[in-house]
């Protein structure tokens, strides 16, 4: 599978229908992109590609930019000032940093989950419907239908069908978390970007979690950032290991965590740094 | 128990208890005069009031206060909305777009002076603007005094309530597609949404008792004005301070003006009461 992402980066777009069918597509592609914090370079020269319908995970020690990295995808660091970025982010084929690109509609395909969940102050159903609301015109049966959707989706439908009205913050966190979840998938977008989405919760809400990124998989794709390596092994497809805003090596889960290339992969994993 | 107590454990535990009792001290000082206003309050103002104090009005021998109750009623109110729209998207503003620039801390600098302004010299700053050019005064110049005054309230408590608001949820908002506007008006306010109300309702008591600024604005009247804000505007905390002072050999009106206190109070204390248990209901 992996080497067909790699063949993948060679092929002529046009030239290899047939081939198709059995390739794996690339969702985002990041040509040579730098990341400056006012004169900090955060992301240095990077340049990989994400498969469609994949699990894609992030791996290194803090700081190394990963998050950062990820936060490109939907351009939320265009909230701030002082962020500088050079290259290329290509979604489906079309640069991300174009001029003419409207952030929001970028954003309502490019999902995100944070890494403390972040429930609105509002009803469980409120949250869901939020993002809904922004770009559908539903009935509201329809909308409820879609909130329902959303929630059993995010596994959480049956913990809060009877809670509804109540405070989405009344929730535990391992609840809000799934809300956030279906609040980003309620939307439909095409790629989900999961920053370090379990490091705030206990093992059965991660469980949870990762059986649910499992399933997502099968419609989105999926980017995520993990503090834990075994979580990267259990989940992905696909790892990427940087190191001091640099990807270091980009490889099918697998062989990154077998026999990686680089040393300073191996080094990580087996926990001699980091 | 027989865990040793070192000398610095005890100290440190005689310490907490001493703050403890110097808390509580404070505590029952300020519960003293706050039930000392009340109870003088009540006791000198409950025999005045009756049904007619409401719907009569103020006349040199017997009447009422339905006239000042209304004026100020409707003076206030009218103060507390001009003073809500321009001081929320004032505070917003502050909060949520100047970013770091000069002129925010300019505003910031002045507003935080005209929180602390002297009540008077708004009053006379809106005398010398509006009552002199037009000749004459008129309730308008009594609720742009008062707007004046709760203008820099509802800022300050706006701006405060969204910095309060974590920039995780406006990331999280953002990062599902949602406009900036549309942010700040669902996801920010709904979560600053009590304390905002709470420095409207504290502004709206401030400005309910205010008299130095209507002395020079409103003036007072002893007659039924409804609507016209163009002429002068019966209001009760001046004719509590006319029957107190110069009406003060009249025992009736003096009694009508303890009544007139009691009302007061008992109108904002209300009003408070009514709000933290909206607040809660919703929260």
């Amino acid at each position: 599978m992996t080497a067909d992402i790699h063949l993948d980066q060679k092929r002529d777009t046009g030239a290899v229908e047939a081939a198709a069918v059995s390739q794996i597509a690339t969702k985002l592609r990041v040509n040579d992109l730098n990341l400056y914090y006012g004169k900090f370079q955060a992301i240095n020269n990077v340049t990989m590609e994400i498969p469609e319908r994949q699990v894609t995970a992030f791996i290194g020690p803090s700081g190394c930019g990963k998050s950062t990295l990820i936060r490109c995808f939907n351009r939320i660091h265009d909230l701030y000032e002082g962020i500088r970025t050079e290259g290329q982010i290509l979604l489906d084929e079309h640069d991300i940093y174009d001029s003419g690109i409207d952030l929001n509609l970028l954003r309502s395909r490019v999902g995100m989950v944070f890494q403390k969940p972040t429930p609105f102050p509002m009803s469980v159903f409120d949250n869901v419907a939020f993002g809904i609301r922004l770009y559908e015109k539903l009935s509201a049966r329809d909308l409820e239908e879609r909130v329902e959707w959303a929630l059993r989706k995010a596994a959480l439908w049956n913990e809060v069908k009877d809670k509804l009205k109540q405070s989405g913050q009344a929730l535990s966190g391992g609840q809000q978390q799934r809300l956030c979840i279906a609040r980003t998938i309620a939307v439909k977008p095409e790629v989900i970007l999961l920053d370090e989405p379990t490091s705030a919760l206990d093992p059965i809400s991660t469980g949870y979690i990762e059986d649910l990124i499992n399933e997502l998989k099968k419609d989105y794709t999926i980017v995520i950032v993990t503090h834990n390596m075994q979580q990267a092994a259990r989940i992905s497809d696909i790892t990427a290991f940087m190191y001091l805003g640099s990807l270091i090596e980009c490889d099918d889960t697998t062989k990154i965590f077998t026999q990686p290339k680089e040393s300073r992969t191996e080094d990580y994993i087996t926990g001699r740094y980091g | 128990m027989d865990i040793k107590q070192t000398p610095l454990y005890r100290r440190r535990k005689r310490l907490n208890q001493l703050v403890m009792v110097l808390c509580q001290l404070a505590t029952v000082i300020g519960f003293v005069f706050l039930f000392a206003i009340l109870f003088t309050l009540v006791t000198k103002g409950i025999g005045s009031i009756s049904p007619s104090t409401f719907v009569e009005r103020t006349r040199m021998n017997g009447g009422g206060l339905g006239n000042a109750i209304w004026g100020t009623f409707l003076m206030t109110c009218a103060a507390t909305v001009i003073g809500t729209v321009i001081g929320v998207a004032a505070g917003t503003w502050l909060a949520e777009y100047s970013g770091k620039g000069l002129m925010a801390k300019v505003i910031r600098f002045i507003n935080d002076i005209l929180l602390s302004a002297p009540s008077i010299i708004i009053g006379l700053f809106i005398y010398a603007v509006v009552v002199v050019p037009m000749g004459n005064f008129s309730g308008w110049a009594g609720v742009l005094a008062l707007t004046v005054i709760i203008v820099p309230v509802v800022i300050r408590s706006t701006e405060d309530m969204l910095r309060l608001i974590p920039n995780s949820l406006r990331e999280a908002a953002a990062a599902l597609g949602a406009h900036r506007w549309w942010i700040i008006v669902r996801v920010c306010y709904s979560g600053a949404r009590a304390g905002i109300m709470t420095g409207i309702l504290l502004g709206f008591a401030r400005i309910s008792g205010e008299t130095a600024p209507l002395l020079f604005t409103s003036l007072n009247s002893n007659q039924w004005n409804f609507f016209d804000l163009g002429s002068e505007m019966a209001n009760l905390p001046m004719t509590i301070y006319q029957n107190m002072t110069i009406n003060a050999f009249i025992p009736d009106l003096v009694a009508l003006a303890w009544g007139g206190a009691l009302i007061l109070t008992a109108a904002i204390l209300i009003l408070n009461i009514a709000a933290r248990y909206f607040s809660r209901q919703r929260s």
